[in-house]
């Protein structure tokens, strides 16, 4: 049989266990940065100073359009020179949050221009200080809008982050191919890494997009 | 005057050190997003149109191949292709093959819910139109309804072709020399990191914009075929990434 | 004329209690469209009236204006004898800051043609959020008085809903309780029942023809019903085209108008 059972089983505790937490720490800790920083990239980039808007916009836009890889060798590689010492997940937990965070940023900047300008004529006729009616008014429903595209770059973050296991994090596919390169057979740990992926993506898919008829409604 | 080659290796300092190398791997980069993207838009079309069959299973299939593929990350599809398959079928793709399959298997699938949504977004008596002067179902399609939607794809397709672009760097993981591999090498072998880091997002970024200019002229092109504006609009990330 | 000359609060003992609304010369353009041109005209404290005229002939303008929601390209309103978007500067009017505009705000409110409430809260927090957040009153006190409120708007039972359980009607009561919560001097009402199903209409009439008789508020309203008009105003203004073509008491306006297009204008509404 091609499929050795034997190791499978040996592997699969580790990869669900050990894996799995890696795993969970960095779609986690880079989508809290991500939904965090992005809210801010995108009212840095609403504010009426070019200055500051600019800027902001320009960066963001960089960091979209180039590859989440070579951000993490930065990130990797340089911050150490700059003395700053983190542990390799720390460093990707950063990686994809920051990189996330200049997608999240257009998400609620659509969704703070979804905003009726009544709701803003509302605050202003009702002389709601301008941080209260941003604060109260227009992010609450901005936010609201945007949670269903959140919710894919949640699982979008998932997906992305076996791309850690270049800088040396172990998540799940860390130590797949750290088990494959030990008997210099992949077979096994990557199709199970594979399935993993699939086994949570798909129904967290599905169930952000139910999220998002709801919300139509 | 003499033209100063931007590859060449009498540059003064790191940039001498770096950028042939660099040059050499913003070749192969440019190979496999080409590759890659020849694969994905061939396949988003396909299944794509599948997608909106009013055949149940040809639905089906189609519906079962955008999640499969949209479900799990191109990484551990490429090292699938590469690694794991040789030894379930005894075929071994060389990695330059593996690579462009993957983004192009992958990407394809996220393309195809471009195709999918912008078919349906046609207005149903422009189908209904061509019914009525007895076109033929591939006449419907080829006349009538995809120049329309093609319109409506090119947008949402410049993004995911950048995001192919950006994805080919996960190639140098199974060693294929592109520019993230050439940049990467170039800093183990003791290369100013910040220099050429740099380098490489910028090389990165040049080809995004590339992309996007292309893009902008095709979506130019195709508007006018179907005789409309082109909708001023900049490049909206949320639209379709947001399921990548 | 004289108000160039003593502006603002110099002027203010005099005008005081002669007008609440000032416009002085108020012209807006959006863009190449003038919407008023060189309008004057006056409200005294307490009084009640209707803008009235086709549309597009710049009654809106006049509110959004007086809300702050716009700003004039020349002229000056006054507020209660204060100027509304323009402060002195020696002896040149300039822009006002928005601290200023906070300042003369706290004496307008207004109601909306397609309500605004704040559908992320529930109708006491709609009630209540402006009177805690602008004008620092304690939340229980602005509770007891947005409860009171919604016992004036008979909807005392809806407080912990939120507006999307609302009719329009009910939403429209709602938005008249908010605006009320911060105590205006002046209150505006921009078309507060086109968007409402007709069997909605007359409540909220109802509703605004008691407030109109109990209390001292200065309304100013825009509206396409003229029986409405004709009951709560003390004075109606006839507009066309950025100017008033025609004022006076609506007995007058509405059985014996004298100009042509309020004529004209009266018969398409009554015929509509």
């Amino acid at each position: 049989m091609i499929w050795d059972w034997d190791w499978t089983l040996e592997i699969l505790p580790d990869l669900l266990t050990q894996g799995l937490l890696v795993t969970v720490q960095a779609t986690l800790g880079g989508a809290v940065l991500a939904f965090v920083l992005g809210l801010f990239l995108a009212l840095l980039r609403r504010s009426r100073r070019a200055y500051i808007s600019r800027p902001v916009g320009a960066v963001t836009e960089f960091i979209r359009s180039t590859p989440l890889l070579v951000q993490l060798f930065v990130v990797y590689y340089v911050l150490p020179d700059f003395g700053v010492s983190m542990t390799a997940l720390t460093t990707g937990i950063i990686g994809l949050g920051v990189h996330y965070a200049c997608y999240t940023a257009e998400v609620y900047r659509a969704g703070i221009d979804g905003v009726p300008k009544g709701q803003w004529e509302a605050a202003v006729a009702l002389n709601l200080p301008r941080h209260w009616t941003w604060l109260s008014v227009v992010l609450p429903q901005a936010v609201r809008r945007s949670l269903p595209a959140l919710g894919n770059y949640l699982v979008a973050i998932f997906k992305e982050s076996p791309q850690l296991s270049v800088i040396t994090v172990v998540d799940v596919m860390g130590l797949a191919r750290e088990l494959g390169s030990e008997r210099f057979r992949y077979l096994e740990p990557v199709t199970i890494a594979g399935l993993f992926f699939l086994l949570i993506a798909i129904p967290a898919s599905i169930l952000i997009r139910r999220m998002e008829r709801r919300l139509d409604h | 005057m003499t033209t100063i080659n931007p590859c060449g290796a009498e540059l003064p300092g790191t940039l001498g050190e770096a950028m042939p190398f660099l040059c050499r791997g913003a070749v192969v980069t440019l190979q496999s997003t080409l590759g890659g993207s020849v694969i994905a838009i061939a396949i988003a079309l396909v299944v794509g149109l599948m997608a909106t069959s009013r055949l149940r299973s040809v639905r089906g299939v189609a519906r079962a191949y955008m999640e499969f593929f949209r479900g799990t990350s191109v990484l551990v599809q490429l090292f699938w292709l590469f690694y794991a398959m040789p030894i379930l079928t005894g075929y071994q793709l060389d990695k330059v093959g593996a690579g462009i399959l993957a983004l192009g298997l992958n990407l394809g699938a996220y393309g195809s819910e471009v195709v999918r949504g912008a078919v349906q977004a046609v207005p149903p008596g422009q189908r209904e139109a061509a019914v009525a002067l007895n076109f033929t179902p591939y006449q419907r399609m080829r006349y009538v309804i995809l120049p329309q939607a093609f319109v409506a794809m090119v947008p949402p397709m410049n993004n995911l072709l950048i995001e192919l672009l950006k994805t080919t760097s996960l190639l140098s993981v199974i060693t294929v020399t592109d520019l993230a591999y050439q940049g990467r090498l170039l800093v183990n072998s003791g290369s100013d990191q910040l220099v050429v880091f740099a380098l490489m997002l910028v090389i990165y970024f040049l080809f995004s914009y590339l992309i996007t200019l292309l893009m902008r002229y095709v979506e130019g092109r195709a508007a006018r075929v179907v005789g409309r504006e082109r909708p001023r609009r900049r490049r909206s990330a949320p639209a379709v990434e947001g399921a990548r | 004329m004289t108000t160039e000359t003593q502006p603002g609060h110099d002027s203010r003992a005099e005008s005081e209690r002669q007008w609440m609304i000032r416009f002085d010369k108020v012209v807006k353009r959006f863009g190449d469209v003038t919407v008023l041109r060189e309008l004057d005209f006056h409200v005294k404290p307490g009084e009640r009236v209707t803008l009235i005229g086709p549309s597009g002939s710049g009654k809106t303008t006049i509110l959004r204006l007086l809300m702050t929601l716009e700003r004039v390209t020349s002229g000056t309103i006054e507020v209660d004898g204060r100027y509304l978007s323009h402060t002195r500067r020696g002896d040149r009017l300039v822009p006002a800051d928005e601290k200023h505009l906070r300042q003369v705000r706290k004496k307008v409110g207004m109601v909306f043609q397609q309500f605004n409430l704040f559908p992320n809260m529930n109708v006491l927090r709609n009630i209540t959020e402006a009177p805690v957040r602008a004008l620092g009153v304690p939340r229980d006190q602005a509770e007891a008085k947005a409860r009171e409120l919604l016992e004036l708007v008979e909807l005392a039972d809806k407080a912990d809903k939120h507006p999307s359980r609302l009719s329009g009607g009910q939403q429209q009561r709602v938005a008249i309780a908010r605006a009320l919560a911060m105590e205006p001097e002046v209150l505006l009402l921009d078309e507060v029942t086109s968007a409402l199903d007709p069997e909605l209409v007359s409540g909220v009439q109802n509703l605004l023809r008691d407030i109109a008789q109990q209390g001292n508020l200065t309304l100013l309203c825009v509206t396409h019903e003229m029986r409405f008009a004709r009951d709560i105003s003390d004075r109606v203004l006839m507009f066309d085209q950025g100017q008033i073509v025609e004022e006076g008491d609506p007995e007058q306006i509405f059985t014996e108008p004298e100009h042509q297009r309020t004529r004209e204008f009266l018969q398409a509404v009554l015929d509509a």
